[in-house]
């Protein structure tokens, strides 16, 4: 086990250097500082000394990639790449281009109202997803099963964006149930969550509905659920005992990958409803153009997809005896 | 004659499918003893396993359904229960063990858990009651350890000691009929021997009456009192196994016996039954052997013959056995008998060495710790000899996981042997384990190979001439489409298939077509040398016998020399010529079938031989049909 | 003259396929049998037909040329098919917002009565019943924009997979097939890319790329860099990035295959004759891993269409002038907080998507079973 993720973390390395490379190429190199200042300084009537002056301030200044002033370890040291994409990889995020913020300090606090949402969203949704997959399994072929797999389907054909127009609009707005949009802190914040976890969930139970359901299926034409069914187990048991352990295996593929993504809130539900957490942040730095910060939210997703494959391969020890990680 | 504890009367399951109602189970009727077994055995698709499941109540709607008959246990009807009552029938009434060990156990679970469920569930057990009666369970089906084996999860047991758990599950409850689906198909011919034994043991002691449901003949012969033959959703002859043996009166089971590849045949051909199956959802009106059957009457076809005892405690559904019928003036011979086991002629005496393979060995390293650094092999194959003669065709025994599929492929140079020698040609061709594709490709012509699975074996992309042609294309580039077309032909007539399968997909044919279609495949480049690898094991016994014929007779006409790698004692005594056993990566005894079988000297080729079912060949109908 | 888009391609490229996949019907058993199976299915053929409806709109969007002008040379306005058929809903603009089959606009004006008195009263509608869908704010008919918005989501879903098809097959082939280190530098590539959050690489590079290009709107001559072609088109490099972002999925769906196709006993008995590993690929295991191309394309068809209108509606998709479905839920939201609502612009986005994406899910549902037998009678 203990050899097992170091050989994952070690394999983790190259990825994230990788991954470092390709915003490096994509942030340095096609689009130049230059560009970024011009973008900052605005379009028009801008000094080439105020560039210069902007790229210093910022650090810059420096060439993109090698340094032929340099010497020795110097030549690739003293280079944007290294000294804006190396201190990413012990988590230093540095300021932001526009208005000098730390961007690791906003992260630590901007975190908190997106875990606000998500993970209420996360856990409901899955909660719901599960039942409802497994009522329609138990009751497979039947009308019931029927029209909920037609009402899943046609759930999952809606945009998410009408769901949250909808229901802001509905719920919101016409019957007042909730207040439309905004965030607070602490106790408070529960009645401005209400109405983006609802909408949340629903958005994604359609989805959700169908596929659990096709893995509760498959599951239930398994031979070790017809032995199951030898031995005298009624239907619900059966699903309930012998199934549903067993679909964890496939459910935990699904699932545990999103799990450190919580932390990275939702870009479209925080901007709609106005939550002042790491999707608004990362709308924001889009829409300003502040690509310091982009560039540190592109690194920190892929930080915490790789924790989440290494989180899924563990958690399938916890459902499946026959895996062992060595 | 005692009163039978379980009693199926003209039992009923019908499948809703596309192609109309499918008749799976067609009216079936029969009787088991207590303490005794009753075997049903059939090709595949006679509606045996799903006759199993509807005694048990486990045909899962909404495609299949009961659509008639009565089951009785211990003289109480079981059919029109309520789903409740069913459901606590079922493990304690009637309980079913399954063919895969390996899937029927949930991985999940401890095996303990799972035995221990059903006590606690019918007999109304506390945990650690039920745990007790588990553990003695585990003891009278002779695990090993039973306190430990308790808490270990499937995947940690052998194949054979998941079916011992399977059993103990099966028969905790103390059921008066257990239903054995295939109950060692899966496994070993050793496990296989132990497992059978522990049944036949636990069905004295505990009373319960077994149905057994099996395609092995071979394992009626032995461990059944009763024997039962299934065709086309009906019995077609019920009677004691000794009867259905020595004097079987249905058409069917004397070819099905017949078919069957044994000591005895050598130098005859196989019997073979003409046609194939009729499918579920269209059987004939009359008699639903008819189209098929040697002995066919003129009203055959139109009327059906009742089940109906014809000799003593002997039932069967034949016309033939029908004083009133053959009086009739129906009763005209069809067409004119056939008698099948014809003669083939005798080998050829050529026995020139043609591939001579010396201290072969396959390793597979295995990677360990954080830098995957090899600790280790697995010595697939491990220094094996072996010599085939032209013309000759050597059998490679051994039980899964012997090494004897790795062996063929290496010889065949699929894979890359770790080291050994291969020479063709007599020592013609030397170096071939060492050569590379390169080096290979002159030879690639001259050695073939056959496969297993006839459903994985034919690229179903392809059509039949693309994919006969392949090794024509790849081996012979110069040959021109006209005359590449003409071999393709010729050799799928050699085969047995006509020139209207030339633009036909794999999926348009029935097993044993696909299996002539991979054997013309490997022909069509002219081989010396195939190796047939477990290439009649999946097919049914009728279907073996066509091509097990159709191999005896293409070795005839061109002295191809055959390496037949099988688990298949009986198909081995049938063909073979020398005999290699394989076990754990060596080959522990190696000499002329005939000394194999008869005077085995290694210990574990005895073990081995001893394990095999066998039908005394004496006993077998003669050579004329009844 | 014609002027043909780079996403135009794709259009052909699916018309194309379509046609073929016809044709191989009538030849190949396999694929007989596959659509039998789905001919069965009459929901399934019904949501075919209003894809296929979808489609042809697309089409008819995707052809289109230059009218030769009066005094000699062409027209600057490049109109296609669907533009000239549709020239009554394009031309008829009114002033501003009116409700479906209304007669008069939505907001009141002062209007002038033949009596020359003047009041305050909705005024009559210059072209009424002409505008079954109503208009949106600068008086365009929303049917038309709806439909305009048709080809946008049709190319997105198609053209997002169409575009990376080619390099999922070749790299999840090859490292299946051959293993290795090729193996590791595929995995490695993929691992890295799937790592990277598929919005922000979005983001990313339209932000780097983006703002150049064609954006939308009626074709004019600056657009035209070649003499007919216009090939920085920003939708085809959505196309591409959205592509980008999703052949991680198919690429290791494949490469999975590869590994278990390359055990299988009809490979093997291909390399018994010494057949090389090319052409191994090419006949044998390519032909066998098209239907999880298929069925991956039918399945992320709708998943698309729907992640189109979220990024027009942050304003990474495609640009403002082209008709889009999410540019129209965008203009809507603020329309809802009018007095009274504005929801026809919002209706008629809903309509012509859901219209599109339920099809798609049900037909891809049903291609999915009749294609993988794993499933298949589920």
């Amino acid at each position: 086990m203990f050899s097992y993720i170091v050989r994952r973390i070690l394999y983790a390395v190259p990825i994230v250097v990788g991954v470092n490379c390709l915003t490096a190429a994509l942030f340095f190199y096609v689009n130049t500082p230059d560009d970024m200042a011009r973008k900052i300084l605005g379009e028009k009537n801008v000094t080439p000394a105020a560039i210069e002056n902007w790229k210093a301030g910022h650090g810059y200044n420096l060439p993109a990639f090698v340094n032929a002033k340099e010497s020795g370890l110097g030549t690739l040291t003293q280079t944007v790449f290294f000294q804006k994409s190396a201190p990413l990889l012990w988590l230093d995020f540095g300021r932001s281009d526009r208005n000098n913020i730390d961007i690791g300090g906003e992260i630590k606090t901007r975190m908190w109202p997106s875990l606000a949402i998500s993970v209420p969203i996360f856990i409901a949704g899955l909660a719901s997803e599960l039942f409802v997959a497994m009522m329609l399994a138990r009751w497979r072929g039947t009308l019931l099963d029927l029209w909920g797999l037609v009402a899943s389907v046609v759930m999952m054909s809606v945009s998410a964006l009408f769901y949250i127009i909808g229901g802001q609009y509905v719920l919101g707005k016409y019957l007042m149930l909730f207040p439309i949009s905004g965030y607070d802190a602490g106790v408070h914040s529960i009645k401005f969550l209400v109405l983006p976890v609802v909408i949340g969930v629903i958005s994604g139970v359609g989805s959700g509905v169908r596929f659990y359901r096709t893995v509760f299926l498959e599951e239930m034409g398994k031979d070790y659920i017809r032995t199951a069914r030898a031995k005298g187990l009624g239907e619900g048991r059966v699903l309930f005992k012998h199934g549903l352990k067993n679909a964890m295996i496939p459910v935990l593929t699904n699932v545990v990958v999103s799990i450190p993504f919580l932390f990275y809130g939702s870009l479209i539900m925080e901007t709609f409803f106005s939550v002042p957490g790491l999707g608004n942040f990362t709308i924001d730095a889009i829409q300003s153009q502040d690509f310091a910060i982009v560039r540190s939210m592109v690194y920190l997703g892929s930080i915490l997809y790789i924790v989440g494959l290494i989180l899924t391969d563990i958690s399938y020890t916890l459902v499946d005896p026959r895996v062992r990680l060595e | 004659m005692s009163t039978p504890i379980v009693e199926i009367r003209d039992l009923k399951t019908y499948f809703r499918t596309p192609g109309g109602v499918a008749k799976a189970v067609d009216g079936v009727s029969f009787g088991i003893d207590a303490g005794s077994t009753f075997a049903l055995v059939g090709e595949s698709g006679c509606g045996k396993s799903v006759t199993a499941l509807s005694i048990i109540q486990l045909i899962q709607g909404p495609a299949g359904y009961a659509a008639g008959g009565e089951v009785f246990v211990n003289g109480r009807g079981i059919m029109r229960l309520t789903e409740r009552e069913k459901r606590e029938m079922r493990g304690a009434v009637i309980s079913m063990i399954f063919q895969e060990p390996m899937t029927s156990l949930n991985p999940v679970f401890t095996v303990g858990e799972q035995v221990a469920e059903g006590i606690r569930l019918h007999q109304k057990k506390t945990a650690v009651e039920a745990r007790a009666i588990a553990m003695e369970m585990f003891g009278r089906v002779r695990l090993p350890d039973p306190a430990s084996l308790y808490g270990e999860y499937p995947h940690r047991l052998s194949g054979g000691m998941r079916q011992r758990v399977m059993i103990a599950m099966a028969l905790a409850c103390k059921p008066g009929l257990l239903i054995a689906d295939e109950p060692t198909t899966a496994l070993d011919v050793t496990i296989q021997d132990e497992i059978i034994r522990l049944l036949n043991e636990l069905k004295a002691s505990t009373g319960a009456a077994i149905l057994l449901i099996t395609h092995n003949m071979a394992l009626v012969y032995r461990n059944a009192e009763r024997v039962g033959v299934m065709y086309a959703g009906k019995i077609v002859e019920t009677a004691r196994a000794g009867a259905v043996f020595s004097q079987p009166m249905h058409p069917y089971t004397v070819k099905l016996l017949r078919s069957i590849p044994g000591p005895e045949k050598r130098g005859l051909m196989l019997d073979t039954i003409a046609g194939s199956v009729p499918p579920a959802t269209d059987y004939p009106a009359g008699c639903r052997f008819s189209g098929r059957c040697p002995r066919e009457m003129e009203g055959c076809a139109s009327m059906e013959p009742p089940l109906a005892e014809r000799g003593t405690d002997h039932l069967v559904a034949c016309h033939l056995h029908d004083p009133a019928f053959m009086a009739s003036d129906r009763s005209g011979p069809l067409r004119p008998e056939t008698d099948g086991l014809a003669p083939i002629q005798a080998a050829r005496t050529e026995r020139r060495t043609l591939l001579e393979v010396k201290g072969l060995k396959t390793w597979y390293p295995i990677r360990k710790g954080i830098f995957r650094r090899t600790a280790g092999h697995i010595k697939a194959v491990d220094g094996i000899d072996l010599t085939i003669k032209k013309g000759a065709t050597l059998a490679l025994v051994g039980e899964s996981g012997c090494g004897k599929t790795t062996a063929g492929k290496t010889i065949i140079r699929l894979l890359r042997p770790t080291a050994g020698e291969i020479l063709f040609d007599g020592g013609g061709v030397r170096d071939i384990a060492a050569m590379n594709e390169a080096g290979l490709r002159p030879l690639r012509s001259r050695m073939q190979m056959i496969f297993q699975d006839p459903y994985s074996s034919l690229n179903p992309r392809l059509t039949i001439r693309e994919t006969v042609e392949e090794g024509l294309a790849v081996l012979r580039p110069g040959m021109g489409a006209a005359e590449r077309l003409r071999k393709v032909t010729d050799t799928l007539e050699r085969v047995g298939l006509g020139v209207e399968t030339l633009s036909r997909y794999p999926h348009e044919f029935s097993g044993g077509q696909r299996q002539r279609i991979g054997i013309a495949r490997a022909l069509a480049v002219d081989p010396e040398f195939i190796v047939c690898d477990e290439a009649v094991s999946a097919l049914d016994v009728s279907v073996q016998a066509q091509i097990l014929n159709l191999l005896k007779a293409i070795q005839q006409e061109t002295g191809i020399a055959y390496l037949f790698i099988t688990h298949d004692l009986g198909v081995v005594e049938y063909i073979a010529d020398d005999v290699a056993v394989m076990h754990g990566g060596r080959i522990v005894e190696a000499g002329t079938c005939e000394a194999i079988f008869s005077n085995p000297k290694d210990e574990y080729t005895r073990r081995l031989l001893a394990a095999v079912p066998r039908i005394d060949g004496r006993r077998l109908p003669a050579r004329r049909l009844p | 003259m014609p002027v043909i888009l780079a996403t135009d391609l794709i259009v052909y490229a699916l018309a194309l396929s379509a046609a073929w996949f016809a044709v191989k019907t009538r030849r190949d058993g396999n694929v007989r049998a596959a659509w039998l199976e789905l001919r069965r299915r009459r929901l399934a053929m019904i949501s075919l037909a209003l894809i296929a409806l979808y489609a042809a709109v697309a089409l008819a969007d995707s052809i289109r040329y230059r009218d030769a002008a009066q005094g000699g040379g062409y027209s600057a306005e490049a109109l296609s098919l669907l533009d000239r058929a549709a020239s009554g809903l394009r031309t008829r603009a009114e002033k501003t917002y009116s409700a479906p089959f209304s007669g008069r606009l939505f907001s009141k004006e002062s209007v002038e009565l033949p009596d020359g008195r003047v009041v305050r009263d909705y005024p009559a509608l210059k072209y009424p019943g002409a505008h079954w869908l109503g208009t949106d704010k600068v008086g365009g008919d929303i049917l038309f924009a709806s439909l305009k918005g048709v080809r946008t989501g049709i190319v997105i879903g198609a053209g997002a997979t169409i575009v990376v098809i080619p390099f999922a097959i070749f790299f999840g082939v090859v490292a299946g097939y051959f293993g290795g280190v090729i193996d590791d530098v595929v995995q490695y590539v993929y691992t890295t890319l799937a790592s990277i959050p598929g919005v922000l690489l979005i983001v990313a590079f339209m932000l780097l790329f983006g703002g150049r290009g064609y954006q939308g709107g009626l074709i004019s001559e600056k657009d035209v860099a070649l003499a007919f072609f216009v090939p920085n088109d920003r939708l085809f490099w959505l196309c591409v990035i959205l592509g980008i972002t999703s052949w991680t999925d198919l690429c290791r769906l494949i490469r999975a295959e590869t590994l278990k196709l390359r055990e299988l006993e009809y490979v093997q008995s291909a390399r018994t004759f010494g057949a090389g590993g090319l052409r191994i690929i090419y006949r044998h295991i390519v032909p066998n891993l098209m239907h999880l191309v298929l069925i991956t394309f039918v399945i992320q068809f709708s998943g698309l269409v729907l992640a189109e209108s979220v990024l027009s509606y942050i304003g990474i998709g495609v640009g403002p002038e082209m008709g889009s479905w999410g540019n129209m839920i965008n203009t809507a939201r603020l329309e809802l907080s009018r007095e009274p609502v504005v929801w026809w612009n919002l209706l008629a986005a809903f309509i012509f998507m859901f219209g599109l994406v339920l099809p798609a899910n049900i037909f891809g549902d049903a291609v999915r079973d009749a294609l993988d037998p794993r499933l298949r009678g589920r």
